[in-house]
């Protein structure tokens, strides 16, 4: 089992034809992903390698039967690319792109809601469930089939850091998802645990955090209150300095809210496993599981 | 990105938001000039940094006559003005703002920026203006008006009404208050702003309401669509190490500590400095090359962290994935015969072509220390820098 997608998900990419849109997608198709149809607009009738490429999401939703999208457009065209996906219904939005403006996002957040589509990211690795199917960036050799541990992640390279260590402890992975660093995203920690709780191939969570916002301690208020499954944690950012934006745009401590430290206490204190050494990561995942 | 109040200012004025007269000064004589323009004394001099608590620093004060305009604006200009943001260090004053001063009745509090958890818009106001807001909201919480607005639909009157009601206002307050702050929405959202804070917004005795100061941060990723913003960084306010990694497109932020690092990916570099902490000693820096670095980026990334002269070792993390390890290596080896290398290197690599790309460093004839994984990277820079 898994959560979100497995390996029926039919995928479409958006922005196919571009650098990275073919890479990433020559990558998934070699995975295992059904990658079923591609959009970019102008270019539709072509093909991408065996893939059919459409004007519009909706032709490629009727036409190829795609259920999942996976978002390569760059920044100042994204919003419309994820809102295009919702209109058409598409169930599980995978949004790539890094870089989108907040109040671009601000709008795509209030237009979902109430619509059916479940949006992962924006600028997060996507998600993957091992041995059946990547939907994203990240590399698919580090991860182990089989569960029975779920992963989700507000960072790329720092996840796939976490998915190694795992492996090579011999733990495998039932759905690794990456929600994203933006501070305006779609699915969040809890959107995730609560599915990893009712997964029933999922046996532990590893939870990966960072400075900036309030999800993590509203996770941590979630886990102590609606979970039974043991969950890690780690978090980025301890020598972060305050004000200052680390990279991801949503990673910044401001007005004093959104610290590490914050987020390690409220972690501790529902329970949580929390990981001081990322060194030891694997260590204590083999302790816990 | 950070403007200064006076560039603030400008922006206030083209969406018809009440503003006290004044231009900026580069000189006293400027200063001086400007005064005579405003119709009379007293006349505010403001020293002009993207740091606030300029008041508390001795960088805000209050003129009676041209002449004082020329004695305070000359001791501001130049002067190393500190602050509770600008660090212990200070900061050089190469600007005032001159503006008119005012009949004051009360001082508030108001801003607008964008929500995460929600996703809406918030304006923020309080009647305890003038004051560190971030004091207030932990301390007085129930002095702090929030109005939340749906991006989709915007502002409406009644987010006005609600937020000028909770202020206490007058009627003829209000009617002054109502287009200010929907001029202020619009040009919150028209500029992508991250954060448009007004401290102190006042009442003045005439019953209208005016800006007496403004600072606007806007969103990095929305830049690309406002050209006119950009002609209005201070690279003078920013660390010269910075503006140049910016120029790689590099996410670089120098820190105080002497260990060195390079790491693809934000959540991975934050990780690593965590580590560098841990293993006893402190970061020199942030930085995130990126997922799709090319060889030139590594390069460039390396040399900077390498300019550094606090940097007495340097540790690279890289988690191949679509930055393959060879990249990686490549850029290291060309920055390093370019600049030479001058301090201990730890290089940890894995994921994507790392036998390949631990190949090259092994050829390099370069003396690197190869560490098999994070807790034997950490553990060798501590012993480096102890």
């Amino acid at each position: 089992m898994s959560i979100f997608v497995d390996k029926n998900t039919r995928l479409l990419v958006q922005g196919i034809t571009g650098k990275e849109g073919q890479f990433h997608t020559r990558q998934c198709v070699e995975y295992g992903t059904q990658v079923v149809a591609g959009v970019t607009p102008g270019k539709g009738g072509q093909k991408m390698d065996d893939i059919p490429v459409f004007n519009t999401v909706k032709d490629a939703v009727k036409k190829a039967g795609a259920n999942c999208s996976m978002i390569f457009v760059p920044p100042p065209f994204a919003a419309d690319a994820i809102m295009e996906s919702a209109d058409a219904e598409v169930d599980v939005i995978v949004a790539i792109t890094e870089g989108i403006p907040v109040l671009d996002m601000m709008r795509v957040k209030n237009y979902l809601s109430g619509k059916k589509s479940r949006l992962i990211g924006p600028n997060c690795p996507g998600i993957i469930t091992p041995g059946a199917c990547k939907i994203g960036i990240m590399p698919g050799p580090i991860h182990k089939p089989g569960g029975p541990i779920g992963v989700v992640s507000r960072s790329g390279t720092l996840t796939y850091e976490v998915v190694h260590q795992l492996t090579m402890q011999g733990i495998g992975q039932t759905t690794c998802i990456g929600i994203g660093g933006d501070p305006v995203n779609g699915t969040n920690f809890i959107d995730c645990l609560s599915a990893f709780q009712n997964d029933p191939e999922t046996k532990g969570i590893v939870m990966v955090g960072e400075i900036g916002g309030t999800a993590e301690e509203e996770a941590a208020d979630f886990i102590k209150k609606r979970m039974n499954k043991p969950v890690v944690g780690f978090i980025a950012g301890l020598t972060a300095p305050p004000g200052r934006r680390m990279g991801h745009a949503g990673a910044i401590i401001s007005g004093g809210s959104g610290t590490a430290k914050g987020k390690i206490a409220a972690m501790k204190a529902s329970g949580i496993h929390v990981c001081e050494d990322l060194g030891r990561l694997g260590e204590l995942c083999a302790k816990v599981f | 990105m950070k403007i200064h109040e006076y560039q603030a200012k400008e922006l206030f004025k083209k969406y018809n938001i009440p503003i006290p007269q004044g231009a900026v000064a580069f000189t006293p004589e400027d200063a001086v000039k400007t005064a005579a323009t405003l119709g009379g004394f007293p006349v505010v001099v403001k020293a002009q940094i993207h740091a606030g608590g300029r008041g508390k620093g001795g960088g805000v004060k209050l003129a009676k006559s041209a002449d004082e305009v020329r004695s305070l604006a000359g001791q501001i200009i130049g002067m190393n003005l500190v602050t509770h943001q600008t660090g212990p260090e200070g900061k050089e004053v190469k600007k005032v703002l001159v503006e008119q001063g005012l009949n004051i009745a009360k001082e508030l509090y108001l801003s607008i920026i964008p929500d995460r958890a929600t996703a809406k818009i918030v304006i923020m106001a309080s009647e305890a203006g003038g004051m560190d807001i971030e004091e207030v909201a932990a301390k007085t919480p129930e002095k702090i008006i929030k109005v939340y607005i749906n991006p989709l639909l915007g502002i409406e009157g009644y987010h006005c009404r609600e937020a000028a009601f909770g202020l206490n206002m007058s009627p003829a307050v209000m009617k002054s208050f109502t287009p200010m702050l929907m001029n202020l929405y619009k040009l919150f959202v028209a500029y992508d702003c991250s954060l448009l804070e007004i401290n102190p917004l006042v009442i003045t005795k005439e019953e209208t309401v005016v800006a007496l100061d403004a600072k606007i941060n806007f969103d990095d990723n929305a830049l690309f669509r406002h050209k006119d913003i950009l002609a209005y960084r201070d690279l003078d306010e920013e660390d010269p190490l910075e503006v140049e990694a910016s120029k790689f497109n590099l996410n670089y932020i120098n820190l105080d500590g002497n260990v060195g690092n390079m790491v693809n990916g934000a959540g991975l570099a934050m990780a690593t400095m965590d580590i560098i902490k841990l293993a006893g000693a402190e970061p020199a820096n942030f930085l995130d090359v990126g997922g799709g670095a090319s060889t030139e980026m590594v390069e460039n990334g390396f040399r900077i962290i390498l300019k550094d002269k606090k940097v007495k070792g340097v540790l690279i993390n890289i988690f191949g994935g679509i930055l393959r390890c060879d990249i990686l290596a490549q850029g290291v080896v060309e920055a390093a015969k370019k600049t030479g290398i001058n301090v201990p290197v730890v290089v940890r690599m894995e994921g994507t072509n790392v036998e390949k790309g631990r190949q090259i460093l092994a050829d390099s004839g370069l003396n690197l220390t190869t560490a098999v994984d994070l807790k034997d990277a950490a553990q060798k820079v501590a012993g480096i820098v102890k």
